[in-house]
């Protein structure tokens, strides 16, 4: 009889792997399909806003506005047992006329009215000395003292990896193309193999309408909403402290401008409702609008100082309070966190707790382990090491002594050690994401091919097999000699070919 | 804590200018930190030849290049730190730095000598909207995947951007047997040689094409495109003139930037436009006994440049160690019209021995000019220039008399006169 797994998650995002950690606290088997080749690789944990909302702005009594709130207050324990850095800068709404303080003060009943702690209506002089590079043109701001910045997908990383480390398994590259249920249990199949499991959670965040009707339960749809972002250089982040927010409309929270825990300067995003989820391309209009409507909050920052720019697609549901869809389906045992679109990544842990309910509730048994280890093994930060440790580090280990990525500091030592961590780095962009090499102002140039390198070497392949982001993603396409070789080989079979 | 006369920072051919110098001059308590496994820098993925012409009067390879300094560095026995990083640097000349064996450590100098070069502009710098996919890098990472590496980083290629390193490449990969379709330049001239122009395109029929940009790049996992566009003379795209030209790989060669962010962290004033250290005419930055020369001061067309501007800092240095700070510069050196900028920014005739190097880049393209220098409204010199390009370097010599003549009020201006 094939293995059987208690729960089987599909999607690897932040929903998912909250999921498979706060299950993994139980004695379960649990196992996560994801269609990429890592870990927040290809959805919306890759590319959002990095940061934690307060939770005013959801309709109250929504799931929206109870998981934010709730979400928002579990972060702190999460990051330090997770050893993810994150800081509570606060937010602002800045309104910059009379009409949109009239929004704010909205804004703030919504707030206490979902129970927002450290909500208050700030005048200019106050925003003024919050946020000393704010435009004059800002006539007042409600403040939220708990929202924060984190790294998205560093926070995902640490989430599944400890999720691993209590037991959970992960498969990637592996889409979900069928699902079955075959009279108490489910049959996923992807396109390698089949797995069987007696609940099965859709944290498939995009496409997870199309999971959700592929087992038959009543049908829903997501529909991307694209937002393109711009980071600049570490040199800008001194531009705000906190997350500067405009008067939100209908399409969402707006254009902020942000520092984000590295210390970069963040703006964006746009919002545009499209059809293709797998548009993932940044457009000058998207980008152009991105830069006018920050400039309304903070005209400081300098255009040519962008060091990469993005695009991420929220998976907006089309339901009609547009909440998110968390809840058994009609098809027993399935059970959707679907539509999560922000304040998704802050409502994640709180959704990972009313999944685990649920299922209870579906009747799974929830035994707690007594060996659940709620801390990530510490990741070493060079940069943030004194001397003395790095010198002790450097001596047990020499790695660490080599500097591979210059402009963010970081050593062979790190980068070894993210490749061999349970739910280890697989591709450049699996590095970079877990020690930020290659993130920085030169963007790979130099440690690019030094990271190749320590990739095949410590996963035992060719130069040539090492990839962006997996799948057909390759960074190197041929042996120089060889393809000379290979080339000439050619001609000479046509020209013999020709003669014959 | 160790004590050196000189701390040269980068081993590449500034370093290895200056610290063979500064040997020969008799200063042998001295010690190049590089980060690389190697000595030479950049030089040793350069296996073109052109090198040389003007500092041993014959054509040589980027390698033969930096062998010559390297050969003196071992018999001199320099002392060298290999695969050894700066982390930092102090006013007061400490210098932290880490490697394997070390660890992290410091050491004090008399002198410093920035020699750090320069990296490549990336991508996001220039902001060409599209898709993230594998397959574009910097024309230096395509070099070093081709001649250290030996792998070829796609087959069918654009290059944007015709700054030096990229000609190169358009060359050296269609040796490789790839295919390169097109060399893109944003501006209506190139930020090349003209002789790599001749050598590395037009001797190969690769296309340049002037007052072009790439406006998207296609691809989810590997380019599959680009779309390109001419541009007005705003250099904004003309969006009826866009066409999709299919291609595995996107090569940039946009730019190279001075590498100073240790520079930044020691508190050393750097020039918004050459982004190097601002100096005087001892090559000397703002912070006293810490010295720039080579790429991480001005990005240079020509590694014999580099090699004369390393002996300068090197010379100066020694000064420095001997007979303490030079005194105040009192001329402001400044670009007028159409010069981008000058180096050195500041100077004190006092200084100067006989005569003073000026090297500086025009903002334009300007056949027949007129050259000038001007101290308020007196004329200090006017050269007429057949040609001149802002991809090509102008040195301007003057002379210790000359410059007595000069405003200190006033300063001295270089500038392009037409017509």
């Amino acid at each position: 009889m094939k293995e059987m797994y208690d729960v089987l998650i599909i999607g690897a995002g932040v929903v998912g792997c909250s999921i498979a950690r706060e299950l993994s606290k139980y004695k379960l088997k649990i196992l996560v399909v994801e269609k990429g080749e890592d870990v927040a690789s290809e959805g919306a944990s890759k590319a959002n806003s990095a940061i934690l909302h307060a939770g005013y702005d959801p309709v109250p009594g929504s799931l929206k506005a109870k998981l934010n709130v709730r979400g928002n207050e579990m972060y702190d324990v999460l990051c330090k047992d997770l050893d993810v850095p994150i800081k509570r800068t606060g937010s602002l709404v800045a309104a910059f006329s009379e009409e949109e303080v009239k929004e704010l003060y909205e804004l703030f009943d919504r707030g206490i009215k979902n129970g927002v702690k450290g909500l208050s209506l700030i005048t200019k002089d106050m925003v003024k000395e919050i946020e000393p590079h704010i435009n004059d043109t800002v006539v007042a701001a409600l403040y939220a003292k708990t929202a924060g910045i984190i790294c998205p997908y560093g926070y995902t990383i640490a989430v599944a990896e400890n999720a691993a480390q209590n037991g959970a398994e992960f498969v990637f590259n592996s889409e979900v193309i069928d699902i079955k249920k075959n009279g108490d249990f489910f049959i996923v199949k992807t396109h390698k193999e089949e797995f069987y499991s007696k609940y099965v959670v859709n944290a498939a965040g995009l496409y997870s309408d199309v999971i959700n009707n592929m087992v038959g339960a009543k049908p829903f749809s997501v529909h991307p909403r694209k937002g393109e972002y711009l980071i600049l250089d570490k040199d800008q982040g001194y531009l705000a402290r906190t997350v500067i927010f405009q008067v939100p409309t209908k399409m969402g929270k707006g254009i902020l401008v942000s520092p984000t825990v590295d210390g970069n300067l963040l703006i964006g995003p746009t919002s545009e409702d499209i059809q293709d989820k797998e548009f993932k391309a940044t457009t000058r209009e998207g980008l152009n609008k991105a830069i006018t409507v920050a400039k309304r909050s903070v005209d400081k920052f300098d255009v040519r100082k962008t060091i990469t720019q993005f695009t991420g697609l929220r998976a907006t549901p089309d339901t009609e309070d547009k909440d998110f869809i968390i809840g058994e389906s009609d098809v027993k045992g399935f059970i959707n966190a679907a539509g999560i679109e922000s304040p998704g990544f802050t409502a994640a842990p709180a959704i990972a707790e009313m999944i685990r309910d649920i299922l209870k509730d579906a009747g799974l048994k929830l035994i707690e382990k007594v060996d659940f280890n709620p801390k990530r093994r510490p990741v070493i930060r060079f940069t943030e090491l004194s001397d003395e440790e790095r010198n002790k580090l450097i001596k047990e280990n020499p790695a660490y002594g080599r500097i591979i990525c210059r402009c963010e500091t970081v050593t062979e030592g790190e980068i070894i050690d993210v490749i061999r961590r349970p739910v280890g780095a697989k591709s450049l962009d699996g590095v970079k994401r877990r020690v930020r090499a290659g993130m920085g102002r030169c963007q790979g140039s130099f440690c690019g091919p030094r990271v190749v390198e320590i990739l095949a070497r410590e996963l035992n392949i060719s130069p040539l097999e090492v990839t962006k982001h997996g799948r057909n993603s390759n960074i190197l396409t041929a042996e120089t000699k060889k393809f000379l070789l290979e080339k000439a080989a050619e001609v000479l079979k046509k020209e013999v070919y020709e003669n014959a | 804590m160790l004590k050196y006369d000189i701390i040269i920072i980068g081993g590449g051919p500034a370093g290895l200018g200056a610290a063979v110098e500064a040997y020969e001059k008799g200063v042998k308590n001295i010690v190049i930190i590089e980060r690389d496994k190697y000595l030479g820098g950049i030089l040793e993925q350069c296996i073109h030849n052109g090198f040389g012409l003007q500092e041993f009067k014959e054509e040589l390879t980027g390698p033969e290049y930096a062998q010559r300094f390297i050969d003196k560095v071992e018999e001199y026995d320099i002392n060298v730190m290999l695969e050894t990083m700066v982390l930092e640097i102090t006013p007061d000349r400490i210098v932290k730095a880490v490697n394997s064996k070390e660890g992290v450590f410091t050491i004090k100098a008399g002198a410093i000598i920035l020699a750090m070069g320069c990296r490549e502009r990336p991508r996001g710098a220039i902001m060409i909207p599209g898709t993230r996919p594998a397959g574009i890098l910097t024309a230096g990472t395509a070099q070093r995947y081709v001649n250290m590496e030996g792998y070829l980083p796609g087959k069918e290629i654009v290059i944007l951007g015709s700054g030096d390193v990229g000609l190169i490449m358009a060359r050296r990969l269609t040796l490789e047997g790839a295919k390169v379709k097109a060399v893109v330049e944003l501006m209506p001239y190139s930020s090349g040689l003209t002789r790599n122009i001749v050598q590395c395109l037009e001797d190969f029929n690769i296309p340049l094409l002037l007052s072009h940009t790439v406006i998207e790049i296609h691809g989810k996992d590997r380019v599959e495109g680009v779309t390109i566009a001419k541009v007005d003379e705003n250099r904004e795209p003309i969006m009826e003139t866009a066409q999709y030209i299919s291609c595995d790989t996107l090569i940039l060669s946009v730019g190279l930037i001075p590498e100073n962010e240790l520079s930044q962290k020691a508190g050393i004033e750097l020039d918004p436009i050459t982004g190097g250290p601002i100096v005087n005419e001892m090559l000397e930055t703002s912070v006293p006994g810490i010295f720039a020369c080579g790429n991480v001061l001005q990005v240079h067309d020509l590694v014999d440049n580099v090699t004369a501007e390393a002996r300068l800092a090197a010379n100066s240095a020694i000064r420095f160690i001997r007979e303490g700070e030079f005194g105040k510069s009192n001329i402001a050196v400044k670009a007028g019209n159409g010069i981008r900028y000058v180096v050195p920014q500041k100077i004190n005739v006092d200084n100067i021995e006989k005569r003073i190097k000026f090297r500086m880049r025009p903002v334009n393209v300007y056949n027949n000019a007129m050259l000038v220098v001007k101290s308020g409204d007196k004329y200090l010199l006017r050269q007429k220039r057949q040609r001149l390009t802002p991809g090509e370097m102008i040195d301007v010599n003057l002379s210790k008399d000359i410059l007595k003549n000069a405003n200190l009020e006033e300063g001295i201006v270089f500038l392009v006169e037409e017509g």
